[in-house]
This record gives C-alpha cells, structure tokens and sequence, in this order.
C-alpha cells in the first residue's frame, strides 16, 4: 500500500500542479500539488498518483559506496562461504 | 542511476550478507521487526532471510493497512455503496478484503454496487465531478504515505465547491502503531515475543520524516532503522540495527537517506494537518483501539466528512473464528501457524486480511516461502 516507485519526470505543468513521468515504457500524469520544487529530469517517489519526495543521486551514490564498503573486508575469508 | 536495479545488485548483497555474517555476535540473537509490510514484501521475494545467518530473525510488524483496518470499516463501506447507493471509489487493496459474512468490495460490484477502483484521488474528484446527480465517496486508508493525496483531494471539492463529494476517513499513524506493539504485554514481558530493534518505514519517513521516531528510541531503548524497501536498503538496515545492538546504542539511524530527511515533507505535513485532526482512539485489526493512532476530518471540513454526511451504523462485526491474522499482526504468531493458512486461506480465497494484500505476511508466507518455512508443530501447506 505504501509502494512508490521512483520515476522521471519529463515535463511539467505547473499550472495545474502535474508532470508527466516516465517509469520505463510507461508514461504517467502525475500532481505535483505535495512538492514545494520539482524540475524536468528529477527522479520523483510516485505513490498513488502524487509525487511524495525528490530523490537525491548525491545520497543515493553515498548509500551505494557505503554498501559496497560494508562487503569490502580484508578478513572476508574467515567469515567461511560466500552467500550463495 | 535509475534507483531500482543499482540496490538490487547480487554482488552487494553478497558483501552485505558477509557482514552480517561477521559482525552478528553468534552468542545472542537479534530480533528484528520490520514495521512495513512492503519489507515483509521485499524480504520474501528477494530471499533476505536466507542471506542471514541463524540468529537473525525478521518479525513481520502490522504496517499493512489493508491488514489493520477492522472489518467494521469494510462493512461500513459495503453499507455506503449498498444502503446509501453511494459511488465509492477505493484503492484496489481493498476490493478483496473480506468483510462480515465474506462479503467484500468486489463482491457488492458484482451484485451492482458501484463500487469504482481508483488509482489516484485525482480519479475520486473526476468521478465526482462526471456525476453531478450522484453522491461520491472516497474510502480513504493507509497510513502517512497515503494520507496527503486524500487531503489535496478534499481540499480542491472545497475549492471547487464540489456538493456531491465526501471521504470516508481511516487513515492511521504509524509511530502509534509501533508504540502499542512494545507496550503489548506479549512484547513488555518479552515472554513470548522478543523485539530487539524495528526497521522503521520508507515511504511513511518520506512524508513524517524520521524525527518522530526519536522519543520512541529513547523511552523504549530500541534502536530504529529507517530502511529503503529494496533488498540492498533492508540488508544494510540489519547490518545497522545489529551494530546498534552489539554498541548498546538505541537511536534512530536512516540508511533511506536518498528520499528521508529528519524533517520529511513539510508541505505534505501542512496540508494534512489543515484538513485532519487526530481522532481520540480508533480500532486496529489486531492491536484493539488504539488511543491518538488515527486521523479525522476537521470540523471546518464536515460537509466533506462521509461519517457526517451519512447515517452509518455501529459495527458489531467479529474477526472470522480460527483466523490468526491479530496475533500475526502483533508479531505474536507466524503465518504457518494459523490452522486456516493455505487451508482454506490462499490469496485466491483469502479469509484473513493478512493474505490479500502482497504486503501481508501471510500472502508473502504464500507466495514465496510457504516451501522454504516449516510451520512451528506441523509442515506448511504445499
């Protein structure tokens, strides 16, 4: 029920509080009404039909490298098998 | 970077379960609850459990509010579409929840109810806005997430003048919910249900942000992880949580850091808080009634309250018998442990609401562990 899927927004209609986002093929009009600054080419949380929260690359990259880091340890060996 | 396949990498996850593996202290055992029933969702379909080693233990938390809304409300639901000959507009997750009797949604449509399924309530408005003759009702649930969208919808009927639009109110709150779980006796004497930290939710945080959960962490001294709802995010949320227990910290910790902040959406806040109150108790499926855990239309708002508008009955509804969809809900018992699970209860033929929707525990037991998950006492229906 809480589901959002990120998407991209690829034109706005601010007069009416809408953008059209693309989610693969899929393309969506979706109101805009919860967001205080949204541009074309920004990543939105759609959740029915409002965008509910921008995303942000900078943290998204930061969560990856952190993930990436979190595998990343010398003594990985002595944890025994990798997951399978 | 599309935000989708970057945090569902198997080479990550395997880094990740490594740690896991390393740094959970095999003389103790971490109990985590996932509050969010789409973590339930994403441990079953992507394995998590399986990537974690024995003493790792997810416990499936009510944050499913298909599942936590009591039949009563469904059956008032049935009476507007019914009784009152109302167009009752609802989200899809609820067209198949059962109801008293077995009655559901779906089944009052197909006795010519007009009962429409709406994708957004820009769809409640227009439907409104089509059938002028017409009385139209949004059945509005869910938790935070869900709540603003029902809120601009009312606020625009104001707007527009709309005479012939209402909302059936049942929004709830989340931070409530996790607050009545710890204090549940089951919980409170640990004597049948240990929790020892939550994962705290993605999209719910995105709007309330993470500061609520604050005071929580510290009067009852679990740590909290905010935690995306990929597989990558609830793996590394685990990781957390455990280093927060192996530290004897008990603070909130985001790892959803790409969507939530402390403060979370402050122009979806204000417009919620124009438009609803808290409502004194209100009944969960599962928790019982439940003090400041739900939401009300304002009195400035009344002539859009369908509560208000309309005659509706007290509900003396009762859970179906046999169904342990309440205790599953607290946590207290696990899918496999109901008598009705895959014996009668299946997704195609739900009796509990925990197995309609795909955020249910007991749909998400079904649909991908039932084969993998031995019931305690007997051996999963096949």
């Amino acid at each position: 029920m809480c589901l959002a899927l990120p998407a991209e927004v690829i034109s706005l209609d601010l007069a009416r509080q809408a953008a059209v986002v693309a989610l693969g093929p899929v393309r969506k009009e979706i109101s805009i009404a919860l967001l205080d600054e949204v541009a074309i080419g920004d990543f939105v949380l759609v959740h029915v039909g409002y965008a509910l929260h921008r995303l942000s690359p900078e943290e998204a990259e930061r969560t990856l490298s952190m993930m990436r880091a979190a595998g990343d340890c010398p003594e990985a060996e002595l944890a025994g098998e990798s997951a399978a | 970077m599309k935000y989708v396949d970057e945090f569902r990498a198997r080479d990550l996850a395997e880094g990740l379960a490594g740690a896991i593996r390393r740094e959970a202290a095999p003389g103790r055992s971490y109990n985590i609850m996932e509050f969010c029933g789409g973590h339930t969702h994403a441990i079953f379909r992507y394995g998590v459990q399986d990537l974690m080693p024995s003493n790792v233990h997810y416990i499936h938390g009510p944050g499913c509010p298909v599942c936590v809304l009591p039949i009563g409300r469904i059956d008032n639901a049935l009476e507007l579409a019914e009784r009152h000959k109302v167009i009752l507009c609802t989200y899809g997750d609820m067209m198949r929840v059962p109801a008293s009797g077995r009655r559901s949604l779906l089944k009052a449509k197909a006795d010519g109810a007009d009962v429409h399924m709406i994708y957004s309530t820009q769809d409640a408005l227009r439907i409104a806005a089509e059938n002028p003759t017409r009385q139209v009702v949004l059945f509005a649930i869910g938790f935070e997430t869900t709540t603003p969208p029902t809120a601009i919808a009312l606020k625009a009927a104001a707007d527009r003048g709309l005479t012939n639009f209402s909302v059936f109110c049942n929004h709830v709150l989340t931070p409530a919910a996790i607050k009545e779980i710890v204090e549940s006796p089951e919980v409170r004497d640990s004597a049948r249900v240990a929790i020892d930290a939550f994962l705290g939710p993605s999209h719910v945080s995105s709007v309330i942000g993470s500061a609520p959960y604050e005071p929580f962490a510290k009067v009852y001294r679990r740590p909290v992880v905010i935690a995306g709802f990929e597989p990558l995010d609830v793996m590394q949320a685990t990781l957390m949580a455990i280093r927060q227990l192996n530290d004897g910290r008990h603070e909130v910790e985001n790892q959803y850091v790409r969507v939530v902040t402390r403060e979370g959406n402050r122009k979806a806040q204000g417009v919620v808080d124009e438009v609803f109150e808290l409502r004194p108790s209100f009944a969960w499926r599962g928790l019982g009634e439940v003090a400041d855990s739900a939401l009300r239309i304002r009195a400035e708002f009344a002539a859009f309250d369908a509560e208000r508008r309309f005659e509706i009955s007290p509900s003396t509804a009762r859970e179906p018998k046999s169904c342990e969809c309440p205790s599953i809900l607290r946590g207290a018992k696990k899918p496999t442990d109901c008598k009705l699970f895959g014996n009668g209860c299946t997704p195609d033929n739900p009796i509990g609401s925990c197995m309609v929707s795909s955020e249910g525990a007991c749909a998400a037991y079904w649909t991908y562990g039932r084969f993998r998950q031995p019931a305690s006492g007997s051996e999963a229906a096949a």
